[in-house]
């Protein structure tokens, strides 16, 4: 497995990237039509408008800016540009993505308007645009290439196929001394003792069962009936009948090495191994969360078919629903179905996916960069004052 | 009895197992993930793929096991080739609201 010459971006900080983004950041909603402006003007870039930043406080805020900070000093970013509609908080977003030695250009709207903002914007992106086309590919090591694993729109297939085919992965990728997220708390349901019985200590179970424990008192106090909307409609069509089984298949993709550390969401892991971060199982804003916090590849089993992708962070998707393979075969990166016939082994299942992973680190587009899937969504802990 | 898969299930002393095609009722071929066994099992209804079937006969109030772990629990017999949804189990954790 380490004959394979694995390509990636080094950057100034030490982290590795797999891919070499110069983004434009919207601090805020207000943001969105200059970002977007300067996007178009310097085509190469990436705009990333989101719906939030306006009127947040306390813990709700913070995640915000430690999502915002975390996605532009994300390895797959070679450069960003931060506009926001007044200085303090766009200097909030710039300082903390400079502070990881990361070029950063920023601007503010107000005093200054949406047009001239634009073309401004669009000089300084195009500089760092050049000046990211010369930062070239070196040879990097498995284990600093961080990967992050969730699974959606899951059905019976993603038990038995997609999910234990990611697993095989996972634990190839932490015994090569890497590092792996995963969350989706209430995806756990019926397993987490699970989760709780693999923590590597008291500590870091008393973190997670703490996580797991206030995640389903929200959903109890808001005191509504997650029946429906756990399982999802979507997956009860593809054979899920309760929560318990589908936490079931969920684990199923967590590999059978320990969880060395429980996170805050958006938090960069400090631990080499299996970490969980505390996330919402919808899945573009727990990948937006694990973007941020530094993973750079992301694994995505799917039963019948969840087409989601990232702006940063490259999404592969695995099925091992035959249906799903035939009928949206462009959003699908890796066929295991032949798993569930049993027509090969898991662990040439793990075969085939490392070598995809391999290959999606060294530049191949995932179905979901092809066609460009850029979900970036923001988790909102409580509404704005 | 066609040759093709008809239903996989995690292991051997669970209750239910996956459709792996869309399976019509009578006999077809079972294996299990933990086992390179191989039994025959009759459906007594169309299964879809996906969906599950019950490996043995389940009285009401029984808990599902698959994965080797209790996933539910039935609110009706099921018998050994029927059905097993949404209609006839439901979680342990988190309960409908009337």
């Amino acid at each position: 497995m380490a004959s394979k010459v694995l390509t990636g971006y080094r950057r100034e900080n030490g982290t590795v990237g797999i891919r070499n983004h110069v983004i434009i950041l919207a601090v805020d909603d207000l943001s969105n039509a200059a970002v977007e402006g300067i996007a178009a003007l310097v085509p190469g870039t990436l705009a990333i408008p989101h719906s939030y930043g306006r009127l947040q406080f306390g813990e709700d805020l913070e995640l915000t800016f430690r999502t915002l900070i975390g996605t532009g000093t994300n390895p797959n970013v070679a450069a960003a540009v931060v506009v926001g509609i007044e200085p303090t908080w766009t200097d909030r977003v710039a300082d903390g993505i400079a502070a990881a030695k990361k070029p950063v250009a920023r601007l503010s709207i107000e005093r200054n308007g949406d047009l001239n903002t634009i073309a401004e914007g669009a000089r300084m992106a195009a500089k760092l645009l050049q000046d990211a086309s010369e930062i070239q590919r070196s040879v990097v090591e498995r284990s600093e290439v961080m990967m992050s694993i969730k699974c959606g729109e899951s059905d019976t297939t993603s038990g038995l196929g997609s999910c234990p085919t990611t697993s095989q992965a996972v634990d190839r990728t932490v015994l090569a001394g890497g590092t792996v997220l995963f969350g989706e708390t209430t995806e756990l349901t019926g397993g987490e003792h699970l989760i709780a019985n693999r923590c590597i200590d008291d500590e870091v179970r008393g973190k997670f069962m703490g996580f797991f424990d206030d995640y389903l008192k929200t959903v109890e106090a808001a005191g509504v009936d997650l029946m429906g909307s756990q399982p999802t409609q979507g997956n009860i069509r593809g054979g899920l009948s309760t929560i318990e089984e589908k936490a079931m298949g969920n684990i199923a993709k967590t590999g059978t090495v320990p969880v060395v550390d429980a996170l805050e969401p958006a938090v960069a892991p400090t631990k080499q191994g299996l970490n969980f971060m505390d996330t919402s199982s919808a899945a573009a804003e727990c990948i937006t969360l694990m973007a941020a916090a530094g993973a750079v590849i992301h694994l995505f089993p799917t039963g019948q078919g969840n087409v989601i992708g990232n702006p940063i962070e490259p999404v592969i998707k695995i099925t091992a629903n035959p249906v799903t393979a035939k009928t949206m075969a462009e959003h699908i990166d890796l066929d295991v179905s032949g798993l569930i016939r049993r027509e090969y082994s898991l662990a040439e299942a793990g075969d085939r996916i490392m070598e995809l992973v391999d290959r999606t680190i060294n530049g191949r587009l995932t179905a979901a960069e092809s066609i460009g899937h850029k979900e970036f969504v923001i988790t909102k802990l409580y509404r704005s004052a | 009895m066609s040759d093709e898969l008809a239903f996989l299930a995690h292991r051997k002393d669970d209750s239910v197992a996956v459709a792996v095609r869309d399976v019509e009722a009578g006999l077809g071929r079972l294996a299990f993930l933990n086992s390179d066994e191989t039994l025959t099992l009759e459906a007594k209804e169309a299964i879809p793929l996906g969906h599950k079937v019950a490996l043995e006969d389940i009285a009401e109030g029984s808990d599902i096991i698959e994965y080797g772990e209790v996933v539910g629990h039935s609110i009706a017999a099921i018998q050994a080739g029927s059905l097993v949804h949404v209609h006839n189990i439901r979680s342990n954790r988190w309960q409908v609201k009337s």
